[in-house]
C-alpha cells in the first residue's frame, strides 16, 4: 500500500519542494576540439586573463573577471566577429556561496557560432554596463536589476523595467516566495485606497479550489444564486438563470423555438 | 382621403405604444451597452471575436468604445497585473454613470491560474463587479449571454432613481 499523505492543503504548497536543485551538468569538452573557438580563445586570453573554459552542446563558454568585461566584449564585437548579443542576464548563487554568475550570450553571423562570456560577482557589487556596444544590452541591464537587483554602473537609464518603480524587492532571488511577500500582497489595495482599506478588503485568497458555500456575494453558488448577504441555510432551491424574463420585454420579441419555421427551400 | 396619407385605422393602427417611463428609459439603456475597449490578455482575442461579424455584438446596441467617459460597461477582459491595478481604477472612475462592471474569464475573476506575486487576485479588490464569467478564456457565446443577463440587470433597476453608488468602500 501507498502510505497516506494529507491532501487537505495540498493546494497552497508549492509543488517543486528543494529549491536549491541542481541539475546535473552536459559533459564539458575541450576547446582544443573546434578550431575556431580554440584561435578565438587564444586571441582573448593573449589580452585578458582567462580564467576557465569548455565547450558545451558546441558553444564557447569562456570565465573571465569582472574588471575586464567591457573590453573584452568589445574585443569580440570588432577583432572576433561577433557582433551580437543575444541574451545577458545573473544566475542566483547566494545560497551557494553568496555570488551573483553573470553571463553574456554571443553570437557571430559569419562564423556561425555562439559564445558565453561569464563571470561571478559579489553579492552587493555591481557590474559595468556593455550598453555602450550593444544597445540590446540596455533592457537587458534593467531587466537584471529589477529581477535580482545588480545595479550596472554607466547605463543610461537604471530603472525598473518590467516591475513598477515602486515596487519593494527583486522576485527573481530565489529568497523571494512565489505569491510575494507582505509587501506584493497589499501593494495594489496600500496604492489605491491606502492602508486602512486593508482590513475592509482583506488579505488575497490564494487557494484556487476554495469554494465558500456560505459566500453570497461572489461565484460560490454557481446555479444556485441567492441575493446579497442572505443567510445560507443549505436548502437554496436551484436558479435557473434564462436570458429574459418571463413576461417578456418592452419592444423586444424572444425567440421562440415551437413557433420558428425551418425554410429548406433552396429556391427561397 | 388623399393617397399619401396612412389610414390608421386600418393599416395595423396607430404608431403609438403605452409604457412606463421606467421601461422606456431602462429599454433605452439596456439595448445601447456602449463598452470600453479593454482587452488586457488572450479574453481579449475572445471580446474581438465577439465584436466581429460571425458573433456580432452590434446586434445588442453593444459597440466598442476607445474612451471611458463614453462608456457604460466595462470589460475586464484578462489577466489584472498589480502594475495595472492603478489604471483599472482610474478608467473606471473615468466612466459616467450609471456604469458596469463585467469580469470575463478566470483571471479577471479569481487571478486564475497566475497564482503568483504580480497578479491582482480578481479585479473585485480594485473595483466592485456586476457580473463573473467563469471560462479560460470564455467563448463570445459567453460573453453574449452575460451582456444579455446585464441587459436583465438593468431592466430589473428603477430608471428614475440615480443609481446607487457602488464603490468598493
Amino acid at each position: 500500500m501507498r502510505p497516506y499523505i494529507p491532501k487537505d492543503n495540498v493546494q497552497a504548497k508549492s509543488y517543486y519542494t528543494d529549491r536549491y536543485y541542481v541539475a546535473p551538468q552536459v559533459p564539458k569538452e575541450d576547446v582544443s576540439t573546434d578550431e575556431v573557438f580554440a584561435a578565438d580563445l587564444a586571441a582573448i586570453s593573449a589580452k585578458f586573463e582567462v580564467k576557465e573554459s569548455y565547450l558545451q552542446v558546441g558553444q564557447l563558454v569562456v570565465y573571465i573577471n569582472a574588471k575586464d568585461i567591457y573590453g573584452v566584449l568589445e574585443f569580440m564585437r570588432d577583432e572576433l566577429k561577433y557582433t551580437q548579443l543575444t541574451e545577458m542576464s545573473a544566475i542566483d548563487w547566494l545560497a551557494k556561496d553568496n555570488t551573483f554568475e553573470i553571463f553574456y550570450q554571443m553570437l557571430s553571423m559569419t562564423k556561425r557560432k555562439r559564445v558565453r562570456v561569464k563571470y561571478f560577482i559579489e553579492n552587493g557589487q555591481a557590474v559595468d554596463s556593455v550598453e555602450k556596444l550593444f544597445r540590446s544590452a540596455d533592457w537587458s541591464e534593467r531587466e537584471m536589476y529589477d529581477m535580482f537587483g545588480i545595479v550596472a554602473n554607466n547605463h543610461p537609464f537604471m530603472k525598473r523595467i518590467l516591475m513598477p518603480y515602486d515596487w519593494q524587492g527583486h522576485p527573481l532571488l530565489k529568497t523571494y516566495p512565489l505569491e510575494g511577500d507582505e509587501f506584493a500582497a497589499w501593494y495594489e489595495v496600500d496604492k489605491i485606497y491606502g492602508k486602512e482599506a486593508r482590513d475592509i478588503i482583506g488579505p488575497e485568497i490564494r487557494d484556487t479550489s476554495r469554494v465558500d458555500r456560505y459566500d453570497s456575494e461572489r461565484f460560490a453558488r454557481l446555479g444556485y444564486e441567492v441575493p446579497k448577504g442572505t443567510k445560507i441555510t443549505g436548502d437554496e432551491p436551484k436558479n435557473p438563470n434564462p436570458y429574459q424574463e418571463e413576461g417578456g420585454v418592452f419592444l423586444i420579441k424572444k425567440f421562440d423555438k415551437e413557433s420558428s419555421k425551418i425554410v429548406d427551400d433552396p429556391q427561397r | 382621403m388623399a393617397q399619401h396619407k396612412v389610414n390608421y385605422t386600418q393599416d395595423g393602427g396607430l404608431p403609438v405604444a403605452l409604457t412606463s417611463i421606467d421601461k422606456i428609459v431602462n429599454w433605452g439603456r439596456s439595448n445601447s451597452i456602449w463598452a470600453l475597449t479593454y482587452g488586457l490578455a488572450c479574453c481579449g482575442i475572445e471580446m474581438m471575436a465577439s465584436g466581429a461579424s460571425r458573433f456580432d455584438f452590434d446586434r445588442y446596441g453593444t459597440i466598442f468604445r476607445a474612451s471611458p467617459r463614453q462608456a457604460d460597461v466595462m470589460i475586464v477582459a484578462g489577466t489584472l497585473t498589480k502594475k495595472h491595478a492603478e489604471f483599472i481604477k482610474r478608467l473606471y472612475d473615468q466612466m459616467t454613470e450609471p456604469r458596469w462592471v463585467i469580469s470575463m474569464g478566470s483571471c479577471a475573476n479569481t487571478g486564475g491560474m497566475f497564482n503568483t506575486y504580480s497578479t491582482v487576485q480578481g479585479c473585485d479588490r480594485i473595483i466592485p463587479v456586476d457580473l463573473y464569467l467563469p471560462g479560460c478564456a470564455p467563448r463570445p457565446e459567453t460573453l453574449q449571454y452575460g451582456v444579455m443577463l446585464l441587459q436583465k440587470k438593468i431592466r430589473a433597476n428603477k430608471a428614475g432613481n440615480a443609481q446607487k453608488a457602488k464603490r468598493l468602500m
